[in-house]
């Protein structure tokens, strides 16, 4: 079939295959599921053709992935330190495993050349691998023992936030998502993301690694359509516990830490950078963990 | 004279599933939605069936039952605490001036597996401890035996012990298999002087689904159309959210109509429930979504 150019609308002539335009689902609750609102965004190639359709997130399958992501909650944290570490490992072998499938995505739907695809990917892979041996450490190094001066033994630990929303970079397309999914499920929080139609295959390949991955269905819930749209939902949520919003406008921004005092969420402002920035370093920090923790201080009697 | 099963349709399972799942289909919201989340509320009777029930907890559940939102007067009080004959007195004390019922399960709740006059003296002494209503359990091991006679008997024996009490017959459909049975067991019931009847224990797996009660709800119609007399239902096991509820809810609605919405002829026996519709109607004040851990878990 001729490729076809912006705009163009082109009819299949006479026995010429018509091509089938997929409509990509949503990972919610460990299973693809498409839009309650039954909405749908085209998604283009970097040339403007039609490639694909994904869902359009509304407020009601936000609803639903927040209801998912903390029935997880539970189990998922607690589950052993390292027992998360060795499901994040995983993730980052199945993705390591399926890398030609989303290099492909990369260079067909993202535009990429294939040299910044492979390397988009494995960086991700490295990225994923990275926070997964995180999992079983960065509470003793978070944590500690604090001097005071009386008689207790006083310790801090990190305990996660709960259910962590983010939207993450707009420039990265598999690297940004993945860092911001490891830095928030690594803490043992459950986390939902949105990703724009611009990345959202990207994203959906992504959720296909999780679903193939021993990710207990919940712990990632992926949800495609405009996040700007989302903002007044993902504040007021009483379900929701953080916010990690990479790249906000400041209008946006102001919106969400308005809603979001009521019920007190951690919302955090976060940096977003070019793609061989993230490729790089950029989002590679315990510091991007640590904003997903909450501290826990117990104070414990010793003998003088 | 023994008593014989009088002749009953067969229940055709296919259609009584699409039927019940043709239920969950309406949308209801705004002021229809806080009168339903009203209604339900004004129909639970809010369960603690537990080995470790204490004094202590059956008070706090009282507290609640009365007062199910504190500071939100707009919120009635539920229709009755069900509890163990053993912490009927505490419930009673608990609940004395307000208008929510004491219910106990008695009976050898919930195998029903002991002699019929333990069972008797079960009943009478768990009604002067002051129980405004009796949850029993049928023998379900004379049930499956096709002895329906001694079921009737033993019924209506319990409804005799229950003097002034109001008796809700628990046929514990989870065991009782296709829903054949499950008619048939609700007809025995209600020819036995059954006040209400109710799913199940909460005790299995399986407890109430639609499918059966809606046979249900279809046995107490005939009930109704063949002798006059008004049989009440009580769902119990399984329904945590208000959604599921009100589904329940559009289903007696367009089976028996809107004389059975009231807490007289239809009730909810659950324990979670209340948190759900309570958080739902947090979402209607505020317009926010809520989070089940702003809202007590028993």
């Amino acid at each position: 079939m001729a490729k076809r150019t912006k705009g163009s609308k082109r009819i299949a002539g006479r026995g010429e295959r018509v091509a089938v335009v997929k409509t990509f689902k949503m990972f919610v609750g460990g299973a693809f599921v498409r839009s309650e609102s039954g909405h749908t965004l085209p998604c283009t190639d970097a040339s403007g053709a039609h490639v694909a359709n994904v869902a359009r997130a509304s407020r009601k399958d936000l609803r639903d992935a927040v209801g998912a992501a903390r029935g997880a909650l539970g189990g998922w944290s607690k589950r052993s330190a390292f027992n998360r570490g060795q499901i994040a490992f995983r993730i980052a072998e199945m993705l390591e495993d399926r890398r030609s499938m989303v290099e492909a995505r990369l260079v067909d739907v993202v535009g990429l050349d294939p040299d910044d695809a492979a390397a988009e990917v494995s960086s991700a892979v490295d990225r994923a691998f990275w926070y997964a041996g995180w999992c079983d450490k960065f509470a003793q190094v978070l944590g500690g023992v604090n001097p005071v001066a009386s008689p207790y033994f006083d310790f801090t630990l990190p305990e996660p936030v709960g259910v962590v929303f983010a939207a993450p970079s707009r420039r990265s397309p598999l690297v940004g998502l993945v860092t911001a999914i490891a830095c928030a499920i690594a803490a043992g929080n459950t986390c939902i993301v949105v990703v724009e139609p611009k990345h959202a295959l990207v994203a959906v390949d992504f959720a296909e690694v999780l679903a193939t991955s021993d990710v207990p269905g919940g712990v990632v819930n992926v949800l495609t359509g405009h996040r700007d749209e989302l903002v007044p939902h993902v504040g007021s949520h009483y379900g929701i516990d953080g916010v990690a919003w990479y790249g906000a406008a400041d209008a946006a921004f102001a919106t969400l830490e308005r809603l979001a005092a009521d019920s007190v969420k951690r919302v955090h402002r976060l940096d977003d950078r070019g793609a061989a920035s993230w490729r790089r370093e950029h989002g590679k920090s315990l510091a991007w963990l640590e904003r997903h923790v909450e501290w826990k201080t117990a104070w414990h009697p010793i003998g003088t | 004279m023994r008593y014989e099963l009088p002749p009953i349709p067969t229940v055709d399972q296919v259609a009584a599933e699409a039927r019940a799942r043709s239920f969950t289909t309406r949308s209801i919201k705004t002021t229809a939605k806080r009168a339903v989340l009203k209604t339900i509320v004004e129909m639970i009777d809010l369960t603690t069936l537990e080995g470790a029930d204490t004094p202590g907890k059956v008070r706090r559940l009282c507290r609640k039952a009365i007062t199910p939102w504190p500071g939100h007067a707009d919120v009635p009080p539920v229709a009755a605490v069900c509890v163990y004959p053993t912490m009927v007195e505490v419930a009673r004390d608990a609940l004395r001036g307000s208008s929510v019922r004491v219910a106990a399960v008695a009976t050898a709740f919930p195998s029903g597996q002991s002699f019929l006059d333990v069972r008797l003296d079960e009943v009478r002494r768990t009604v002067d401890a002051g129980a405004d209503e009796i949850d029993m359990v049928i023998n379900r091991g004379a049930f499956l035996a096709g002895d329906y006679a001694r079921v009737f008997d033993e019924i209506a024996a319990t409804k005799e012990a229950c003097g002034a009490a109001h008796l809700k017959v628990i046929l514990e459909t989870g065991e009782l298999g296709p829903l054949d049975q499950v008619r048939r067991a609700s007809h025995v019931a209600m020819d036995a002087g059954a006040d209400f009847i109710k799913t199940s224990t909460g005790k299995l797996p399986s407890a109430a689904t639609m499918p059966i009660v809606l046979v249900m709800l279809e046995a107490i119609r005939d009930h109704y159309r063949a002798t006059g007399r008004a049989i009440g239902m009580k769902p119990a096991g399984g329904i945590r959210t208000a959604k599921q509820a009100w589904h329940y809810l559009v289903m007696v609605k367009e089976t028996l109509g809107d004389e059975w919405l009231t807490a007289d002829r239809f009730r909810i026996g659950a324990s979670s429930l209340l948190n759900d519709v309570l958080m739902q109607w947090a979402r209607l004040d505020s317009g926010h979504y809520q989070a089940p851990n702003y809202f007590s878990e028993d």
